[in-house]
């Protein structure tokens, strides 16, 4: 088996802010890989360097043999990706917003229906296919943007935080897509989550990142093992300590909140 | 190609969708030909100038097509603020052609925005010379509707959000728009405006709408066009680096 996405000491620098330090992980092509850290931990930011949005300060990448950087190019043409925010164009319907993509991404005319009409149909949504995403919930928007992720069919698929705020249903709907799309294709994922429970039963290989850096790196049971702990939720927990970051990526004033409510 | 027609597309379905915006928008070109036209319509005449509205509407008309052509590149950063931006961002596509493809639909939009203010300008008394020169002058819109939203769309590459946006439009459009000879006439102004005129593009295609839409012009047809798009290519090229170069 051979890398599909190689990482070398990659940092990112914000001003004053080391977002990602020193990071080297690589991923088996055909893996289902979890990126895992607390808030702010560098994630999302190191997702946005291997998906070319966003430049590294140092350090080396490869994703499917190519350097985000500088064949940013045929990288894009490797990977899917469903981002942490939003990404849908509200004021396109649901349909416009899955075609759009169709027709970005090369698909062909007598697929993109067909395909379309599935995904649409796989999250529920195919009965509000002319509605504006506008007037969407949050939970559904989540899902059109996971189905759009999904509709290309790419060699690698990156997933930041893709199940925050589905419901349960929805959830495992949605893995078992996915592990399915990797047992037939062999498709590549990549995907962080919140949810251990979720972690520990889809991922097979798992790393965990802390304050921009790499502080575990295995397969669940080798994480447990390592710590002594019963579950991955522990294992994690040992690893990257118990008290709330500061520096979360979106809801730093919702962190903040809960923190002054917890002291009172 | 699809990304090309994708991007066009969408500008359009957006602009269809919001029938509130594209009334509001004629007010301020009503504005214009009531204030201007029946204000200075007889100083005009009495200085032997001919009839104000005829000189008036196409400069009404380019002034409507370059306001919503530069708003409408700067859409660019509501797309930033909302998300999408991150999706053309990641597309295995040219950049020049996404640039190209909103740039297409942006003018698209404002030259149907010019269309109707060129109606406006019929219904208050405007008559066009001919009428195959009305076809001509909405061609002449969309190049112009072009120059301008590849530049709306250039700064919006470069800006964060919405606030400097009154900015471009106080310090760099309306001042282009004066110095057009969109609302008066630049054969009777001192020599060191009408050197500023020279070097303001949308001179150019202020000449071309007035030469097709009433006959009278300064320069040939070819000099304002050639300008015109020509610097419509320039403006894109920078648009599609600068956007290449964008992060999230
Ligand atoms: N554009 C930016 N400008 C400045 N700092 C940033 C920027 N993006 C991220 N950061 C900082 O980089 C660090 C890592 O952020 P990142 O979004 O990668 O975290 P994350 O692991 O995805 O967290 P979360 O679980 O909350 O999504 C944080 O301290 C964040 O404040
Ligand atoms: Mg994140």
């Amino acid at each position: 088996m051979s890398a599909v996405i190689e990482v070398e000491h990659l940092c990112k620098r914000f001003g004053d802010v080391m977002a990602v330090k020193d990071v080297t992980v690589s991923v088996e092509a055909g893996d289902i890989f979890a990126f895992l850290g607390p808030n702010g931990a560098g994630k999302s930011t190191t997702i946005k360097m291997l998906t070319t949005i966003l430049r590294p300060s140092s350090g080396r990448m490869r994703v499917n043999g190519f350097d985000p950087v500088t064949q940013s190019y045929a990288v894009r043409r490797s990977f899917g990706i469903v981002f942490q925010d939003s990404s849908l164009d509200e004021d396109l319907t649901a349909f416009e917003n899955m075609e759009f993509h169709a027709i970005l991404y090369g698909v062909g005319k007598a697929e993109r229906r067909q395909r379309i009409h599935t995904l649409l149909d796989f999250v529920e949504l195919y009965d509000r296919r002319d509605s504006l995403v506008r007037e969407f919930s949050g939970g559904m928007k989540r899902r059109l943007e996971i189905a759009r992720g999904l509709l290309h069919e790419p060699k690698i698929i990156f997933l930041d935080e893709p199940t925050l705020g589905l419901d349960p249903q929805t959830r495992n709907h949605m893995w078992s897509y996915l592990q399915d799309l990797n047992a037939r294709q062999g498709t590549t994922v990549f995907f962080t989550t919140h949810y251990m429970e979720e972690a520990e039963r889809i991922a097979r290989h798992i790393a965990i990142i802390d304050h921009g850096a790499i502080v575990a790196m295995g397969t669940a049971e080798e994480l447990c093992a390592q710590t002594s702990s019963q579950s991955l939720e522990q294992a994690f927990l040992a690893l990257t300590g118990h008290d709330i970051r500061e520096e979360a990526g979106g809801g730093l004033e919702r962190m903040r909140n809960l923190r002054k409510a917890w002291r009172r | 190609m699809g990304a090309i027609y994708v991007m066009w597309l969408r500008q359009l379905k957006r602009y269809g969708r919001s029938p509130a915006r594209i009334v509001a928008s004629l007010g301020q070109p009503l504005l214009f030909f009531v204030a201007l036209g029946f204000g200075l319509g007889r100083v005009f005449q009495a200085a032997g100038a001919g009839n104000y509205l005829d000189f008036l509407a196409p400069g009404i008309m380019a002034m409507s097509i370059i306001f919503t052509s530069v708003f409408s590149g700067m859409d660019l950063i509501w797309d930033r603020q909302f998300g999408f931006l991150k999706e053309t961002l990641v597309a295995p596509v040219s950049r020049v052609a996404i640039m190209f493809g909103r740039v297409l639909g942006g003018s698209t939009t404002s030259t149907l925005q010019g269309v109707l203010v060129l109606l406006l300008s019929i219904a208050l008394g405007f008559r066009p010379e001919h009428w195959w020169g009305v076809i001509a002058a909405i061609g002449a819109g969309l190049s112009l509707a072009f120059l301008f939203a590849a530049f709306g769309l250039l700064l919006g590459t470069l800006m964060r959000d919405m606030q400097g946006y009154p900015l471009v439009m106080n310090f760099v459009v309306m001042p282009m728009f004066f110095l057009s000879g969109a609302v008066f006439p630049l054969d009777r102004v001192a020599s060191a405006m009408r050197l500023l005129a020279m070097i303001d593009p949308l001179t150019y295609g202020v000449d071309a709408l007035r030469r097709l839409l009433t006959g009278s012009a300064q320069f040939s047809l070819l000099t304002d066009l050639s300008v015109t798009i020509a610097l419509s290519l320039v403006l894109l090229l920078l648009a599609a680096r600068s956007f290449s170069r964008m992060q999230v």
